[in-house]
């Protein structure tokens, strides 16, 4: 389970997030919405503390990610994260993108991690690009690449952040069926997104950002079919 | 008796030993300021900028002052210390302070030129800060800089020629040898010329060729 208690965040003097208070449970697809600016992806990122926290904690199964004494490294293991932007590694090849982690990380036998990075890269349908270079291929195919990368390292969770709005629209399709999957699997996902069709089908709950505060949240029918708060309404209409 | 002998073939084993000699420090330069400007490069796109200041302007003295004027100067100086070194280790030691000088700013250049999103990618897979300076920024780094590399390895053999002034012999002074006994100057220098053409033209082409093939 993922706690959120009370999150605050500031880059400078700049307050990003002003108090977040969210739970995620095992099995639980929660998506995060919200313009542009109101603080979505830093905390993705604090989730995995890529960033700082000013107070507030998060708790990963019972860790708490910002103390000192938590061994970051060991806990991003179990936080599987993928991005806007693919950010392959363009000196290996699909398999060894994925197996690098759980080799060197982990300490798997190369051959154990390419065994586990060949059965992820099936499972996104990239089976037949095993030994290609990934700057040969197209973003979509990139973007599953980064999700199988992510998952080579058998997190309980996973965090996703805009995943497809760096995509030609014609390849957006194949990475949401790629998060299809995931949920079918009951990976527990948090997804950033612009995709409200999307939200509305694979979520528990949906979240919406205001300014650095969950303005509301719900299940899909609550905060997108019938939002109560005249925010919430008005960013959805400007995106539907 | 003659004074002068013409080059003949007695002199190739001498000739050899002087392209080895070339070839000799010429690696060493380029080996240990390659590892010296890798480690400098990284301490520069890593650091702040008053460790940056201070670190540029030694370099900038490194790379501003001709190469024949620090080598006798070096030489002289640990001379009069009452420290003398031969001058293969001299010209290495001030060769390889040279290369790092200019292998120091491409490596920096490669450095730079890794995204810090794939960094990030690659800590949010739980790789360290060393693992992902291993295996991501130095592996992505230096291919972006191979030709520029290889560049400044070029010129280092060329500019090797130098290291004569200090009375190593190299190829160069090989050749000065040559020729105040043969007084064929034009022959040997044509020859010398030659050889220094033989090895860095099909490197170069290859440097480009490299530079192409990564650009699409
Ligand atoms: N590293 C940083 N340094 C300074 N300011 C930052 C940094 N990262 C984000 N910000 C600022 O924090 C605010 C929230 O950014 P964030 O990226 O979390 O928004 P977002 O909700 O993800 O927006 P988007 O939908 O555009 O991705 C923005 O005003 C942004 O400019
Ligand atoms: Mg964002």
């Amino acid at each position: 389970m993922i706690e959120i208690k009370g999150v605050h965040k500031s880059f400078g003097d700049l307050e990003v997030l002003k108090g977040i208070d969210l739970n995620v449970n095992r099995g639980e697809v929660v998506s995060i919405i919200g313009a542009s600016g109101s603080g979505k992806s830093t905390l993705l990122y604090c989730i995995n503390a890529i960033e700082k926290i000013n107070s507030g904690n998060i708790i990963v199964d019972g860790i708490d990610v910002h103390d000192k004494k938590t061994d970051i490294n060991k806990l991003r293991q179990n936080l599987g994260m993928v991005f806007q932007q693919w950010n392959s590694f363009p000196h290996l090849t699909v398999l060894e993108n994925a197996a690098l982690a759980p080799q060197i990380v982990k300490g798997f036998s190369k051959e154990k991690a390419q065994e586990i990075a060949t059965k992820e890269l099936i499972h996104v349908g990239l089976g037949d690009k095993l030994h290609e270079y990934p700057t040969r291929m197209s973003g979509g195919q990139q973007q599953r690449l980064a999700i199988a990368r992510a998952l080579a390292m058998e997190p309980p969770y996973m965090l996703f952040d805009e995943v497809t709005s760096a995509l030609d629209p014609e390849l957006v399709g194949e990475v949401l069926d790629t998060l299809r999957l995931l949920r079918d699997d009951g990976m527990t996902m948090i997804c950033v997104t612009h995709e409200i069709a999307f939200a509305k089908e694979v979520s528990d709950k949906v979240a919406f950002f205001h300014e650095g505060l969950i303005e509301e949240i719900g299940t899909p029918q609550q905060v997108l079919d019938n939002p109560q708060r005249e925010r919430t309404q008005q960013f959805l209409s400007k995106v539907l | 008796m003659n004074l002068f002998t013409p080059l003949s073939w007695s002199d190739s084993g001498f000739i050899l030993t002087g392209i080895l000699n070339t070839v000799y420090i010429s690696v060493v330069a380029i080996i240990v300021g390659s590892l010296l400007g890798l480690l400098v490069g990284f301490v520069r796109a890593e650091s702040n900028k008053s460790i940056n200041m201070l670190l540029g302007a030694f370099l900038d003295v490194l790379r501003s002052v001709p190469l024949i004027i620090q080598l006798i100067l070096f030489t002289t100086f640990i001379g009069a210390m009452g420290y003398p070194l031969n001058p293969f280790a001299a010209g290495s030691i001030i060769l390889s302070l040279y290369t790092m000088a200019f292998m120091s700013e491409v490596f920096r250049s490669g450095f730079d030129s890794v995204p810090t999103s794939t960094i990030k990618a690659a800590r949010s897979l739980g790789l360290n800060y060393l693992q992902t300076v291993r295996y991501i920024r130095i592996p992505i780094g230096m291919r972006a800089v191979f030709p520029s590399w290889l560049g400044v390895a070029l010129s280092v053999i060329k500019d090797s020629a130098l290291v004569s002034v200090i009375g190593y012999m190299e190829l160069l002074r090989t050749a000065e040898q040559l020729i105040s006994r043969t007084q064929q100057p034009i022959m040997i220098l044509i020859g010398v010329g030659l050889f220094y053409f033989m090895i860095s033209y099909p490197l170069s082409r290859y440097g480009k060729y490299v530079e192409r093939k990564m650009e699409i």
